[in-house]
Formats: C-alpha cells, sequence, structure tokens
C-alpha cells in the first residue's frame, strides 16, 4: 500500500539550484506564476494560503551584525523519484511521467482531500483555497497552453509542462533540448538550471555529481531530482540541519 | 392533541419525559445544529477559505473529530462483534444503544469528510478511479460499506417502534432482517477491521512525516494495528460512558450491573493490551525508526507546548491508569471509578487521534522551516458542534421512540434501585 509508488522513468529530468548564486530576487517566482496561470493572491490570503509554486525561502548564519550572512534557498516540488504523494491520493491524481520523471498533478481529478500536502515532506503542494480571478482585462494575459485550476483542488510545480507538450509537439530535437521550465530562463543569474539528469554530458548532470551539492532530507529516501549547491560549510548545514542548532542525530 | 399523537409512538411500558419537556430538551441542540449547518454551507458555498486549515495545516479540527469518533464508535462492531459471533448474550443489553452511537458517529464523520474535501462532488471518483495502494481509499471504501451496514443495523430498532408494528409489512420486514444480522454483524467486524486500522495506516506510512512514520508488518505500519486495537478497547469503554450518561440525565436505571461490568472487563483488558503494545511501538520509534531517517525524536517534543508530557498523558494517564481501574473488581464495581476510567479511556485516545492529527502537521521536516500553530475557525467549530447536536439529537428521539435498552422495562417493573454490587458473570470466557 505504501511502497509501490516509484515507477521508474525513462528520462530523469531534474534541476540544480546554485544556493551562491541566488539573490533572492524573486524572478522565478514571478515567471512561474506568469507562465502557469497562478492567480494572483486574495485579499484574504497570507504567505500560508497563497500559491506560489516555487518560493524562495531566506536563511542566515545566525551572526550579528557584520558577521551576518545570509542565503536563499528556492523551494518547489522536488519531482521525487519515490514521490511520497503519488501513493497516497485516493483517485490516482499524481502520477509520475514515465518519460520525464515529472510528478505530474491532475487537478481536473483531484478530490481536494489534500492527504498528498500532509504526505510532502517539502511543503511543496499548494490548494486552492478561492475561486481564480484575475482583475479586469489581466485575464487576456493568461496562458493559453495551461489551464486553470479550480477552487478545491490542489497544484504544484510540473516543471511547466505546457512547455515540454509544446517542445514535443514541435518534434524536433532541438525543441526538446530548449525545454526550460519558466524559472530557470527567468533566473538573472543563472541559478537554476534544468534538463536530463541521465544525459552525462547535461549541465544539470554534472552540477548534481559535485560535492558540494547535496539535496534536501535524502535521510528519508524520497529521491528528489532537485539538486542544491553552496560552496559554503554554514549554508550545507544549515539546509540539511534536522533542526538549526540542534545536535546531529544519528542513522 | 400533539401529545397524545406523541405518546402513541413511545413504546408500551417505558416512561419517557413530557412531550413539551423533550421539545425544551431538544431545542438547544437543534438549534446548534442549525449553526452548524449554516456553517457548513458557508464551507461549502464559499469554499474552505473559510477555514483556519492553510497550505501548512492541511488537515485540522475536522479531521481530529473524524477519526475520534470513529475509534468511539467502534462499540458498535465490536459490541456485536462478542455478541453475534462471540456469543456474550450479557451484551444484548447494550447492543442497541451501540447501534445508534456507531451510526451517529460514522454518518457524522461521513457527513464532515464531505465539507472537509474541496471537490465533494467528485466524491465518486475515489471508486471509479481508485489507487489501491493509498490508505485513504480503504478507508473510503470500508466506511462507506461500514455505514450501509448500520443503517440496515439501525433499521429493525426503527420498525420495533410501537406505531411502524402496526404496519404488517414492517413487521415481517424486520423478522427477515433480524434473520441477517449475524451476516451483518460478520461483515461490519471485517469492515471495521479495516478501516479502524487503514485509519492508523493514514499516518503510518507518511515516509516524509518522520513523526508519524512507523515500520510495520507487510505493507501494514505498526499504527494500523494500535488504531484496531485502540477502537476496540474504547468502543466498550464509549457505551459505558454514554449509558452511564443516559442514566444519570433520564435517573432511569436501563442496564444491568453485570452487562457494564462486563464491558468495563473487556474494555480494560483490551486497553492493558494496547498500553503495552503502543509503549513497544513508542520505544522502536523513539531508538530505531526515527533516528534511522535522520531525525531524534527527542527534537519533536522541543516544540512546545507539544513536550513529553503528552507521551505521559496518552500511554499512562488515559491508558494505563484506566486499563487498571477496570481490571480492578473491586474499583470497577463502583460507578465513579468505573466511568472515571472509561471517561479516561476515551480522552486517551481522542488525544492520540489529536497527536496524529495536529502534532504531525505542527512539527517542520525542512531545517529552515517554523512551527506553526493552527486555531479552528468559527466555521468549523460551528460545523465540529453541528455533528455534536447532530448525535445528541438521534440518539434523544431513538431512545425517546425505540426500545434503546431492552432491559428498562424489566428493571422499570423490579423497580429497585439496588446497591451497586458486582454480579456474577460468565467468568472464564476472557
Amino acid at each position: 500500500m505504501s511502497t509501490e509508488t516509484s515507477k521508474k522513468a525513462a528520462g530523469r529530468y531534474g534541476m540544480t539550484i546554485d544556493i551562491d548564486r541566488c539573490n533572492g530576487c524573486g524572478s522565478c517566482m514571478v515567471a512561474c506564476a506568469v507562465e502557469n496561470n497562478v492567480p494572483p493572491a486574495e485579499s484574504g490570503a497570507t504567505d500560508r494560503t497563497g500559491i506560489t509554486w516555487i518560493r524562495v525561502f531566506q536563511i542566515d548564519n545566525g551572526g550579528r551584525g557584520a558577521e551576518k550572512r545570509s542565503a536563499f534557498i528556492p523551494m518547489l516540488c522536488q519531482h521525487c523519484g519515490d514521490a511520497p504523494c503519488v501513493s497516497v491520493c485516493p483517485q490516482q491524481a499524481i502520477d509520475v511521467n514515465p518519460v520525464t520523471g515529472i510528478v505530474e498533478q491532475m487537478p481536473e481529478r483531484c478530490l481536494g482531500c489534500r492527504y498528498c500536502m500532509v504526505a510532502c515532506p517539502y511543503h511543496a503542494r499548494y490548494f486552492n483555497w478561492w475561486d481564480p480571478a484575475w482583475p479586469a482585462g489581466m485575464e487576456k494575459t493568461l496562458n493559453p497552453d495551461v489551464a486553470p485550476r479550480m477552487r478545491g483542488v490542489v497544484e504544484k510545480c510540473n516543471f511547466c509542462h505546457g512547455r515540454w507538450h509544446a517542445a514535443k509537439q514541435a518534434g524536433t530535437s532541438d525543441s526538446l533540448s530548449a525545454y526550460v521550465p519558466a524559472c530557470a530562463e527567468a533566473c538573472p543569474t543563472r541559478a537554476i538550471r534544468f534538463g536530463n539528469l541521465d544525459a552525462p554530458a547535461a549541465d544539470v548532470a554534472l552540477g548534481s555529481q559535485d560535492p558540494d551539492s547535496f539535496r534536501l532530507l535524502e535521510s528519508i529516501d524520497t529521491d528528489p531530482k532537485i539538486y542544491y549547491r553552496s560552496k559554503k560549510k554554514w549554508v550545507r548545514e544549515a539546509a540539511n540541519a534536522p533542526r538549526p542548532g540542534k545536535e546531529t542525530p544519528r542513522g | 392533541m400533539a401529545s397524545q399523537i406523541d405518546r402513541c409512538f413511545i413504546t408500551r411500558g417505558l416512561q419517557r419525559c413530557s412531550t413539551s419537556r423533550f421539545l425544551l430538551w431538544i431545542a438547544p441542540w437543534t438549534a446548534m445544529l442549525i449553526f452548524g449547518l449554516y456553517c457548513a454551507g458557508l464551507c461549502l458555498l464559499k469554499g474552505l477559505n473559510q477555514t483556519n486549515m492553510d497550505n501548512r495545516y492541511a488537515f485540522g479540527l475536522w479531521i481530529f473529530l473524524d477519526l475520534t469518533v470513529i475509534a468511539l464508535g467502534a462499540g458498535a462492531f465490536f459490541t456485536g462483534f462478542l455478541l453475534y459471533i462471540l456469543k456474550f448474550k450479557e451484551l444484548k443489553a447494550v447492543i442497541n444503544s451501540a447501534v445508534v452511537i456507531g451510526l451517529v458517529c460514522y454518518s457524522g464523520a461521513m457527513g464532515v469528510l464531505m465539507v472537509d474535501v474541496g471537490q465533494p462532488l467528485r466524491a465518486w471518483f475515489t471508486f471509479w478511479y481508485p489507487n489501491v495502494h493509498s490508505m485513504l481509499t480503504e478507508v473510503t471504501f470500508c466506511i462507506s460499506c461500514y455505514l450501509t451496514v448500520l443503517a440496515i443495523e439501525y433499521l429493525p430498532i426503527v420498525l420495533k417502534n410501537r406505531k411502524l408494528r402496526e404496519v404488517p409489512g414492517f413487521l415481517v420486514f424486520e423478522f427477515e432482517l433480524h434473520k441477517l444480522i449475524f451476516v451483518l454483524a460478520g461483515v461490519g467486524t471485517f469492515l471495521s477491521f479495516f478501516h479502524q486500522g487503514s485509519l492508523g495506516g493514514l499516518y503510518g506510512v507518511l515516509r516524509g512525516r518522520p513523526f508519524a512514520f512507523r515500520e510495520g508488518i507487510f505493507v501494514w505500519p505498526s499504527t494500523f494495528f494500535l488504531f484496531i486495537l485502540s477502537a476496540a478497547a474504547v468502543g466498550p469503554s464509549f457505551i459505558i460512558l454514554t449509558t452511564s450518561l443516559v442514566e444519570a440525565i433520564t435517573k432511569k436505571r436501563l442496564v444491568k450491573q453485570r452487562a457494564f461490568d462486563l464491558l468495563a472487563r473487556i474494555s480494560g483488558l483490551l486497553l492493558s493490551v494496547y498500553v503495552l503494545a503502543k509503549a513497544l511501538d513508542t520505544l522502536i520509534w523513539i531508538n530505531r525508526t526515527s533516528p534511522g531517517r535522520g531525525f531524534l525524536a527527542s527534537q519533536y517534543y522541543d516544540w512546545k507546548p507539544f513536550g513529553t508530557w503528552i507521551l505521559f498523558t496518552e500511554i499512562v494517564l488515559c491508558g494505563l491508569v484506566p486499563a487498571l481501574i477496570l481490571l480492578a473488581p473491586r474499583l470497577r464495581a463502583h460507578r465513579v471509578w468505573m466511568v472515571s476510567a472509561a471517561a479516561l479511556a476515551c480522552s486517551g485516545v481522542a488525544l492520540n487521534r489529536f497527536v496524529q492529527t495536529v502534532q504531525t502537521l505542527a512539527l517542520p521536516t525542512l531545517s529552515f522551516d517554523k512551527f506553526l500553530s493552527y486555531t479552528p475557525s468559527w466555521q468549523e467549530t460551528g460545523t465540529f458542534l453541528a455533528v455534536t447536536a447532530y448525535g445528541v439529537l438521534v440518539y434523544s428521539f431513538s431512545f425517546r421512540y425505540f426500545q434503546i435498552f431492552p432491559e428498562e422495562r424489566e428493571l422499570k417493573a423490579a423497580q429497585v434501585i439496588e446497591p451497586e454490587v458486582e454480579e456474577p458473570v460468565s467468568a472464564g470466557r476472557y
């Protein structure tokens, strides 16, 4: 019941995010919202009820004054190879694409039970607490390749699946190799890179092998496909500590 | 006139309060139900933004309520199992009450679930596109089926109503239904075992939540078995609690002491086994499961108010203590001790469900994430209260118009309020 979730994918699309390059500008968040028709936040929404498929967390080293150092960690669906959300969905609204390895959400089939949100350790899933609404005139800017989601369903990052479909329909190897999600495209410092982790020459494949790269919560065996990288020891420790300032656990 | 009509529906030989007094009793509960329905209506029409749940607290008060009432309602299946399968005849005195409680708990939980999901009209998708790997699928299937079983079990109680018995067709139907009761009890037991377990499994399988994750046997985490055991243990306690409450409110003796005694002994025995299993499971989790996944168990209890006091309260104060009281013949012979122990046991299970649902979500998994709290909105609380009011009303009407306690007439005829002395029961059978 809980174990059969990992469908082995032919491709393995993933990301490397260089934390040292990220300046927390939020371009990725804006580009993502525009590309995927994420509606503007309702007046009553908070940072806990709003929708942002990619969210930039700020961490610091705990120092004061000149000693203080900050870093930014963009958080999005980690597209786990063994995704905890897939097995729990009661009506198969979540699937792993066998070609790309992308964890896909089908809002049209979602019951809105939110069990997948409870199962996700990265808190990368978002519920539509309100009806999606755009200010008058702004609906003309909607991306015609992406269906807006209705109230009462869960959504999350899908590596801009609309773009993947467009690349596939173009049908050339160039179009497929040019496929890149909006966040990676918009990042001004090229902190976010995207590609097939199984292609040995790809930037992401090389980046994932970097000795300074790491994945979040590796100990719980979800096999995420987002690799973070930082040359700074405090960043690596802060990002992976079970709790800041606490002792390292066994195991 | 209204009073005379009302009297026609009350079972012969039973004494019930006047119509006006009954109306006075149900008035506040009806008001609460109407308010709760208004709250639920707001959530259905305007969406779940009416609640204080959010992307972190994706489950809240309602899931806690569902898990708790389904555990407390386990008395229905377990009493049926003991009476019809294991032939504990003494429990005939409480089986009707257990069925009503079960029906109230399960239908209330289903009602709240329908408000809790974002797209209630898609509920049938679970049956059409079932994910057989999901514990929630198993829960949905079993609860739906078991609610149907409970409704069928409730029918004979309704059809025994004095006025309805005048219809010959109903009498025949009730007679035929009664023949099926053993089959229904068996089916109910099977379904209940599975969904009680699956409700535990809901959290035990959460690999991404080290606080909730448990190892287990084959595909079932340990919480699967602990939930079955705890529900079976507190089901009889909840029957003791509710029956005593009804006796206190109506100022009548409804059940002989030997039925109470048997329920208390069964509850005590199962509770002690549960406490042992829970303690063992907690030790394995602290020393192996959680550290093995990179999390020291001690860190979960650093976040206030979720200190280690919760573990102590759940396992010792609301587990071991009531188990010992219910197992001690001298103590359980006193109604105050017995009812207090039953209340403690029920509170313990409610606390366990609270820990599973609320504490699991409160704890951050990412090192740079925060510990967050959650307070239910008035709309959530109102819906919660509606279930309580609905339960009280269904039980009140059932008690007034149907024969919920078969021994009531006999006890009334005897007209003896004897001191609570222990009566011999079928000792040696368990």
